[in-house]
């Protein structure tokens, strides 16, 4: 029989609840998303977020049970985000997922935001080999990890200053298009020529796979700054430039921390990865590198709870159980989330 | 790094490229303080080396409100500030997470006010018990959230200067006794030849 569990997601826009069979089968992926309110308000407003979350959320999981048809007394466990995120929406989420699991006597597993990332990659192809090394891009986030088995992700990279997605936004934001920023780059960017702008690559020491965005937007600020002065701006030429920054980066840096960890797959994950421009390049490079490259699609790339129902499948394997005094943590790190026997309380 | 008032052009000439935004419409509210010390980073370095002479000085409950265009250096100072205050972790852009915080010889709370829609906002979070409580707060996009910043607060502005992409002047405002006296003390440690 197989196992089901239900994932739920609050950890930032998005309300979110699924129900996934083994950790490999879709049963429902609901996704409220607040980004229409968010884009009213420009952003993520934190008392709006866990309002939002709080009148969505019971919705959200009864659409997720009624679209897999089944029902509560089917699930084997619940699983949610606990961190890193928002700390009132996530707490809206776990009290949710903990009252679940009291009531129906079964075990609560907390999950990390990044590793349920990660899990969107193990959702579409379970047999991803080990070792591999997944990007995780999104607008908090520009995270490279290693991962040598399920209960060993070890974070290797991470970015120093802007997260590549908040580097998209912001740069959305001084190009004049309107939020989210990914998206509206990408369009533009179609029309552009990425060569046209010359804009700095930050590769920094040739041994890390740390990253920094932080001087390109500053190089796109400048750059329109003496454009605009000048009265010559090719809007489309900015965002292709800028975009094929972006990605240029995060491929070299992925690679070489597959290539240097003996890898054998790469995942590419978060928001981000839902740049047509930062998967191709992914794909062509990897691939003369000799590495499997897993991309989930989409919608499984952007805050979705099936990764957390993944995520927290395999944690079940491992009866690896959270206890019902766990805690919300706003900045939960990767090594908190895999220590063994080391429960928030 | 040098300082002072005289040779440096009024705020007029320096450029608040992104004032198109409605992201900036506090812009200029905030800062309503008198400036009680100018001084001129030419680089990204110079920029945290003095948020770490700041952060060497900060006492608990001690509040820095930052304001600046985007890739002004806000962030860059914070790392300085944090640098100042012992923080061993690296200091990385609040804005998606809104709050981030870090331990040092004080604990540092790092605030992003650049996706909020108001005081509201900030207060939603929880700041009055951070500003209170046993820590430093520094707020970045703080003229989004004035009305949410304790009354005694150092106000500290980045500004772009015409022509020099790398140079930045930034300036210090005092709006209480508190935050006065932490610019006294910076301009005495900033003072060459002591």
């Amino acid at each position: 029989m197989s196992v089901l569990v239900l994932g739920i997601e609050t950890s930032c826009d998005e309300t979110a609840a699924a129900v996934v069979a083994d950790g490999r089968t879709v049963l429902s992926n609901v996704v409220a998303s607040q980004e229409e309110i968010h884009r009213r308000f420009g952003g993520v407003v934190p008392e709006v977020a866990s309002r939002q979350h709080l009148e969505a959320l019971n919705l959200a999981i009864a659409s997720a049970l009624a679209e897999a048809g089944v029902g509560f007394a089917d699930l084997r466990a619940v699983a949610v985000t606990h961190g890193p995120g928002l700390l009132g929406s996530l707490l809206v989420g776990l009290m949710a997922a903990k009252s679940l699991c009291l009531a129906l006597e079964i075990p609560l597993i907390t999950v990390n935001h990044i590793e349920a990332h990660i899990y969107a990659g193990l959702l579409v192809e379970p047999d991803v080999p080990f070792p591999f090394v997944a990007l995780v891009v999104s607008g908090g986030h520009t995270d490279i990890v290693y991962a040598a088995g399920h209960s060993e992700l070890r974070l290797i990279g991470q970015t120093r200053d802007d997260a590549a997605g908040e580097a998209f936004d912001k740069v959305a934001r001084v190009l004049g298009l309107g939020y989210p920023g990914g998206p509206a780059i990408e369009r533009l960017a179609r029309e552009g020529n990425p060569e046209a702008v010359p804009l700095p690559r930050a590769f920094l020491e040739e041994d890390t796979f740390d990253t920094s965005f932080s001087g390109l937007k500053t190089a796109v600020v400048n750059y329109l700054y003496r454009a605009r002065r000048e009265g010559r701006v090719n809007l489309a030429d900015v965002a292709a430039s800028f975009q094929a920054a972006v990605a240029e980066v995060l491929v070299a840096k992925a690679v070489a921390a597959a290539d240097a960890h003996g890898a054998r797959a790469l995942v590419l994950a978060g928001g981000v990865a839902a740049n047509g421009y930062l998967r191709e390049s992914l794909l062509k490079r990897a691939r003369k590198h000799g590495l499997r490259v897993v991309i989930p699609p989409p919608v499984l790339c952007t805050d979705n709870a099936a990764m957390v129902a993944a995520a927290g499948y395999y944690r079940f394997l491992r009866g690896d159980f959270a206890p019902l005094t766990a805690n919300a943590v706003a900045g939960l790190s990767l090594e908190e989330s895999f220590l063994k026997q080391s429960f928030k309380e | 790094m040098r300082f002072g008032k005289g040779a440096l052009p009024g705020k007029s000439e320096f450029c608040t490229y992104h004032n198109d935004s409605h992201y900036c419409q506090n812009l200029g509210a905030v800062m309503a303080g008198a400036i009680e010390l100018e001084t001129r980073s030419d680089s990204a370095e110079e920029t945290r080396m003095l948020g770490e002479r700041l952060g060497r000085l900060l006492q608990p409950g001690d509040v820095v409100a930052l304001e600046g265009d985007l890739g002004a250096g806000k962030t860059c100072f914070t790392q300085g500030v944090a640098r100042g205050l012992g923080v061993a972790g690296r200091v990385t852009s609040p804005t998606f997470v809104l709050i981030r915080e870090y331990q040092g010889r004080l604990p540092l709370y790092h605030f992003d006010a650049y996706r909020l829609a108001g005081p509201e906002d900030l207060l939603a979070l929880g700041s009055d018990d951070y500003f209170e409580g046993c820590g430093v707060s520094v707020v970045e996009w703080a003229g989004r959230v004035a009305a949410a910043l304790p009354r005694d607060r150092l106000e500290i502005e980045l500004l772009r200067v015409p022509g020099e992409e790398e140079a930045r002047l930034i300036r210090f405002r005092a709006t209480g006794p508190r935050a006065k006296g932490i610019v006294e003390e910076l301009k005495r440690d900033l003072r060459p030849g002591d």
